[in-house]
């Protein structure tokens, strides 16, 4: 009788949910985002850059391919921050949803499963901010529009060392998050690689969520360390700033690509005047396209595009790209998906808001980083620009 | 004995899912929502055990789920794949097929002995003092996996695909929903024979006065030492399936959130109600996948839910009972025999 | 020794944060034998109104109160206003979710996962209400950083270990000498003879969820003023390890809460000050497990005796 019930309801959302796609002509994308859990705001600017897009494509008149027009339809999947979520809304999107790729997710703890789901249904999938080595990993249907933690930790290092002059430097990060924690490790490889072993004289963690950094920020203060090196997100800066500063940390702090992603100056004040951190893109001094996509989300939804956002709209256009240059769509959504990924591979070079990828056989692109300095009027100056 | 009714119609319900997966005749997603709620079953029917019919206040099941999960999948990847870590597989790929049960089974043992952790406190500490034992547990063992970077650390572990994958390509066949189906049999009917035995009864009869139940000559410790590592040992193998399903997993899927989901599910269904846990893990799962476009306002809308539901039956959805006891004529499809009282 | 000293202060700020909460979940206990899940968010929200409330009085809205203030002055009124809200929210929360449920007889637990679901709502209806960005709590008072050798510390710290302190004695006294004090006391000591004398159960529950409820809303905006980033999900962690505190220090106690809050604060604190941080957690919790192995009813609670 529980088996009988249980495969009542199922039918049931079978047929609920077998919403089967018509393959109009529209093209449909898929975004696997957190929309709740931990981060819901890195959901929230990638919506509404790929909305901002999508206005944008569609005001225009659709995406030419070959000789047909297409109008963008994204679906958006909420993955709740969670592993299985992500797998699940991953399968939702291909198999129900029949999309023809999809954008995300973002954060690693979500893209390395989904992406091993993506590559199995061999369905091309872009994650544009996450940077853990593994999710593009031998799969072939996998890309990603930022650089890689490998390569970001020694940008941060030789930045430190030659800037001040750091000889020992001090590291916090969240030990339960795998982006902080790999990066840290990163930075820790390779500043002892140039400073020798045992430079890195306090390597501090604490856990997600946590709020109070007093006595991890007590101990980097009282060793002799020239540089506080911290690779958290934009909602835990601004504490371990102001708890370093209170606990008499005078000594430069240099920060990651995740600082940039959010409402850092409005949570932090005063306080993150003057550092500095390396990151995808600087709003401030923009020139060209990046300027223009700055503008135009300022005005739309009154901030500045952070730089999920930013790779985001990258990812997408990269995708649009690869569309494109099949020279038509056949229908069959194996065979579209399959032009898809051949034709996204083969881009060599591509101009984005970002600065300039080039992809490597991996799907993941080679590209700048940059070292951005927080002025004093909050905002981010672009300081230099670091290639590899 | 002769099978029941219930067994034969849970079989034949599993042959033609199991057949329309294999010829493609649902698609995957609606095949890992039948899989997760399989995981669920197993989740919630176990914590039943503690949680309903002894009365205690497990909140860490996802603690054990974790320890499960993490033996099960690297004893696979060690013995059956190359990998970055292990090197070379020790046995030939293709033997996955028979000795998956074997490292699914070692891994509920591995969880079983981390129930200790629990069991051990509990002769001496109840309610909500234990409670937090379990808590606490829940967070040593995330936090212990976090600190072994060879096994991954934070950043997870992987490679159980490739398991899987050597497993089709022996014999193509979906095995990890084959494995489901089987632990959630398996599971299913050891609760159900588990609470009917003497060790269930004495279970019952801790919950309602443990004082008394030890002078009638219960063996509360063994009891309780029994309850707790039958408990974490199923959730062990809904951990190692849960491994295989996704692939993937990191200490960050196994926090107190997923104790607290499966707590919800044991309560929604109705304390010391077997058919009640599984009813509500079917349902609660469903309902999360269904309510998936509302996107930040399901998380509303589910509590919400739930709330009036209590409100309206304050003991969850079977309460105390079974199916069996509301529609009685049900009964001849569970059991072989007629019941004798 | 400077050292141990600054940690000394940092681990009584943190502590103070988890006596405050743990305050709520103890009251409520001590009553009602509800574990109150929804407690950590009712902080979160506590948090917010105060965020609101000060953004308010300093001006950020089209409405301006139409006479200067100093920020002292503000600060107070914020927290007075601030805990008469939150104390709102807290007993909406008891009337609307917990009373019916006790009128029906529904056994404890499914009290605990109400709560547990009313907190669900609470964090995700502010993320749908606000979105997802984070807010900043203004600086009302201004951060004066004080010297003493090696020891820094600042205004506000000294501000939360100091009015964590106070209320802990006034809590004391008040749960000691009033007559609705004793009133809880009372019914925490015998539920079913308490009704018999007289005494008014409702009042007394509506009484506790006041009291959890403001306590809850102080420790929000205290924190707000020393960790100034908030989001909808900063209840939930300290919430539970909250949770924890009350359990280690005797649940029902308020001496209780209070030790045990400073204890937890003092563990976490000093385990990564002294050892490896990443195994904070690690020996946090197993030095948690021990102790309860040893003591199992906490620090100030008395092993009931069970009548057969």
């Amino acid at each position: 009788m529980r088996r009988l019930l249980v495969g009542g309801v199922v039918v049931l959302a079978v047929t609920l949910m077998c919403v089967c796609g018509a393959w109009g002509k529209s093209l449909k994308i898929g975004f696997n985002l957190p929309m709740t859990g931990g981060i819901p705001d890195v959901g929230e600017s990638s919506k509404e850059a790929a909305e901002m897009l999508k206005e944008q494509v569609n005001g225009a008149g659709g995406v030419k391919v070959g000789k047909d027009v297409y109008d963008l339809d994204f679906v958006y999947e909420d993955n709740e921050e969670k592993a299985e979520s992500a797998t699940a809304a991953m399968l939702k999107l291909i198999t129900q949803n029949e999309v023809l790729a999809i954008i995300g997710p973002q954060a690693s703890k979500q893209a390395v499963p989904a992406g091993e789901t993506a590559d199995s249904f061999e369905t091309p999938m872009i994650s544009p901010w996450s940077t853990n080595p593994n999710t593009t990993l031998n799969r072939p249907y996998v890309f990603r529009a930022c650089f890689l933690d490998p390569f970001q930790a020694p940008v941060a290092v030789n930045f430190v060392s030659e800037e001040f002059g750091a000889k020992k430097a001090a590291v916090i990060y969240d030990i339960a998050s795998d982006y902080p924690n790999g990066l840290a490790n990163d930075f820790k490889k390779a500043f002892e690689k140039r400073h020798g072993d045992g430079s890195v004289v306090a390597f501090e963690t604490f856990t997600t969520k946590d709020t109070d950094f007093s006595a991890q920020l007590t101990n980097i203060v009282k060793s002799d360390a020239d540089v506080l090196f911290v690779p958290q997100y934009y909602g835990e800066v601004p504490l371990i700033v102001k708890q370093a500063h209170e606990l008499g940390w005078k000594k430069p702090i240099m920060g990651s690509d995740s600082w940039g992603s959010g409402d850092l100056m409005g949570l932090c004040g005063d306080d993150c005047k003057g550092l500095f951190f390396t990151t995808h893109y600087s709003p401030v001094g923009a020139k060209g396209s990046t300027k223009e996509f700055i503008d135009r989300y300022s005005a739309k939804y009154g901030r500045v595009p952070n730089d999920v956002a930013a790779l985001t709209w990258d990812a997408i256009r990269l995708l649009l790209e690869a569309i494109r240059n099949t020279r038509g769509l056949t229908g069959n959504l194996q065979n579209d998906r399959k032009a898809v990924r051949d034709e996204l591979a083969k881009i060599k070079d591509f101009e984005g808001v970002t600065g300039k990828m080039s992809f490597t056989t991996t799907g993941d692109p080679i590209k700048c980083a940059v070292v951005v300095k927080i002025n004093d009027k909050g905002e981010y100056e672009f300081y230099k620009s670091v290639c590899p | 004995m002769r099978p029941s009714v219930g067994f034969v119609l849970y079989a034949l319900a599993a042959i033609v899912v199991l057949t329309l997966t294999q010829w493609n005749g649902i698609n995957a997603y609606v095949q890992i929502v039948i899989m997760f709620i399989g995981i669920n079953i197993i989740l919630s029917s176990s914590l039943n055990l503690i949680n309903g019919y002894m009365g205690e206040f497990s909140c860490g099941h996802a603690g054990f789920m974790a320890v499960g999960a993490y033996i099960a999948s690297i004893l696979n990847v060690w013995l059956f794949a190359s990998d970055q870590v292990f090197g070379p597989p020790l046995f030939p790929p293709s033997s996955a097929l028979f000795l998956f049960p074997v490292t699914l089974l070692i891994g509920g043992i591995g969880a079983a002995l981390a129930g200790l952790l629990v069991a051990v406190p509990s002769f001496r500490t109840r309610g909500d003092y234990l409670a937090i034992i379990t808590l606490a547990v829940n967070y040593i063992v995330k936090s212990s996996i976090e600190n072994i970077q060879a096994i991954g650390g934070a950043r997870g572990f992987m490679g159980m695909r490739k398991v899987v994958k050597s497993m089709t390509e022996a014999i193509d066949l979906p095995w990890v929903m084959i494995w489901i189906f089987v632990s959630v049999g398996i599971t299913v009917w050891l609760i159900r024979r588990f609470v009917n035995s003497t060790y269930g009864k004495g279970m019952v009869a801790i919950r309602d006065d443990e004082i008394a139940a030890e002078i009638m000559g219960v063996n509360t410790r063994r009891i309780k030492m029994i309850a707790f590592m039958l408990s974490s040992g199923l959730a062990g193998v809904a951990g190692g399936l849960f491994a295989h399903i996704l692939g993937y997993i990191n200490p960050g899927s196994f926090t107190i959130l997923k104790s607290t989901e499966v707590m919800v599910m044991v309560y929604l269904g109705g304390m010391a109600s077997l058919s009640g846990s599984v009813m509500s893990a079917v349902v609660f799962t469903l309902l999360l996948e269904l309510l998936r476009p509302l996107q930040v306002l399901k998380w509303v809308v589910v509590p919400l839910m739930l709330i009036v539901l209590m409100l309206f039956r304050p003991e969850g959805i079977m309460g105390n009972r079974e199916l069996s006891d509301v529609f009685p004529k049900l009964r001849r499809w569970f059991q072989a025999k007629e019941p004798t009282s | 020794m400077d050292h141990f000293l600054q940690n000394l202060l940092n681990a009584l700020q943190w502590g103070s944060f988890y006596a405050l909460i743990a305050l709520g979940y103890t009251l409520v206990y001590g009553v009602l034998l509800l574990i109150n899940f929804a407690h950590g968010d009712i902080f979160m929200v506590g948090a917010y109104i105060g965020f609101f409330v000060a953004t308010f009085l300093i001006g950020s809205y089209s409405y301006h109160i139409p006479f200067g203030l100093p920020n002292e002055v503000l600060f107070v009124i914020t927290v007075l206003v601030t805990m008469v809200l939150t104390a709102g929210v807290g007993v909406t929360l008891e009337r609307v979710a917990y009373r019916p449920l006790r009128r029906r007889g529904a056994g404890r637990l499914y009290l605990v996962i109400t709560a547990l679901m009313a907190g669900l709502i609470l964090e995700h209806g502010n993320l749908a209400l606000l979105g997802a960005s984070r807010r900043s709590f203004p600086e009302l008072i201004p951060k004066v950083v004080y010297q003493w050798g090696g020891v820094v510390v600042t205004n506000v710290k000294l501000l939360v270990i100091v009015t964590t302190v106070i209320v802990f004695l006034l809590l004391e006294a008040v749960v000691r000498k009033t007559k609705l004090g004793m009133a809880m006391r009372a019914i925490s000591y015998d539920r079913f003879a308490v009704p018999l004398m007289g005494i008014p159960v409702d009042t007394v529950i509506v009484f506790t969820f006041v009291l959890g409820s403001s306590m809850a809303a102080l420790a929000g905006v205290l924190f707000a003023a020393a960790y100034p980033v908030l989001e909808p999900y900063m209840g939930a962690l300290i919430g539970w390890k909250a949770f924890i505190a009350a359990v280690v220090g005797g649940i029902g106690e308020i001496r209780g809460a209070f030790v045990g809050g400073f204890l937890l604060g003092f563990v976490e604190i000093f385990v990564a000050a002294f050892f490896p941080s990443t195994l904070r957690d690690l020996i946090a919790f197993f030095v948690l497990l021990i102790f309860l192995s040893f003591k199992p009813t906490g620090i100030f609670g008395v092993a009931r005796s069970t009548k057969i």
